[in-house]
């Protein structure tokens, strides 16, 4: 079994109000310095078999993510 | 001659699913509820409706789990064939991950859920969801959503109906309704089954679903 992390996350360019609204509370709390702030999701894949990272890729063109306005990374850790 | 037969899906999460069947009576057609794991619409169904809702909890990407059920193959030889497909509000955003329809569904700009009437522009008046309205006529329709605001391509869909006025969710050029280019597979943020009563206020809605049966 291989540990896969799988990150996802708006596309630049693509408005991301939850990044937004995120980065207005954070300006609101008294955090003077935040700048951009972009919200997106982890996701934790155990695969068995060949090639983990080859398969997490599919996984992630044909659900994980939706290319149209997110960007995706397949990380496997040593 | 029997009614024109109208598979209405359920996916775990629909809600919608009662108010689009009595609106495919209104107009007199025969709803079918029909299974997410069937591979197969109803024997002698012409027609599709996907309700709204929460299929799936909205994990993922609102639409995303259910786009990638067996009943959506059956759904997508249907469209390949011809046949007229209406997915509103979560059967739009339904519609959009499986490919059917371009574009995708994004979380409103105001990142509120949205709940009241609307009016509808008619955009492109010449597919068969409007009911032959000219273009600029307005349609009186519900909506209630959290995610509407439609982020795509105008150019790869034909744009039906758009939002009058003000931009309630910051979709692209206030888009409420697209079809694809071939015209046969609908989609739309409100609720035209909320719209097919007088004692709603509105009976505009009956126009998509008698769409369904011609």
């Amino acid at each position: 079994m291989t540990l896969v992390i799988v990150t996802v996350m708006p596309k630049k360019g693509v408005l991301d109000p939850q990044g937004q609204a995120v980065q207005g509370a954070l300006s609101h709390m008294g955090f003077a310095d935040i700048g951009d702030v972009r919200v997106g999701k982890r996701i934790e894949l155990e695969i068995n078999g060949h090639d983990p990272a080859g398969q997490a890729d599919k996984m992630c063109q044909d659900l994980l993510a939706n290319q149209l306005i997110e960007d995706y990374s397949v990380e496997v850790p040593e | 001659m029997s009614a024109t037969r109208v598979a209405v899906l359920r996916f775990p999460g629909t809600l919608d699913h009662e108010s689009a069947a009595k609106a495919v009576q209104a107009v007199g057609g025969e709803p079918v509820f029909t299974h997410h794991m069937d591979t197969e619409l109803p024997e002698g169904a012409t027609a599709v409706v996907i309700p709204g809702g929460f299929s799936y909890g909205d994990h993922l990407r609102p639409g995303a789990l259910a786009s990638r059920t067996p009943i959506l193959g059956a759904v997508k030889r249907h469209a390949a064939d011809g046949g007229r497909v209406l997915g509103i509000c979560n059967g739009f955003q339904i519609l959009c991950e499986s490919g059917l329809l371009p574009g995708v569904l994004r979380p409103n700009a105001s990142l509120q859920f949205i709940c009241r009437q609307a009016d509808l522009e008619v955009a492109d008046p010449g597919t068969p969801w409007t009911g032959g309205r000219l273009a600029g006529e307005v349609m009186s329709v519900p909506f209630k959503h959290h995610d509407g605001a439609w982020f795509g391509d105008p150019g790869e869909s034909r744009v039906v109906l758009r939002y009058k006025g003000e931009n309630p969710n910051g979709s692209i050029d206030k888009i409420a309704g697209i079809t694809n280019l071939a015209g046969n597979v609908m989609g739309l943020m409100p609720h035209p089954e909320e719209a097919c009563d007088p004692l709603l206020g509105s009976v505009d809605g009956r126009a998509l679903f008698a769409a369904l049966l011609a």
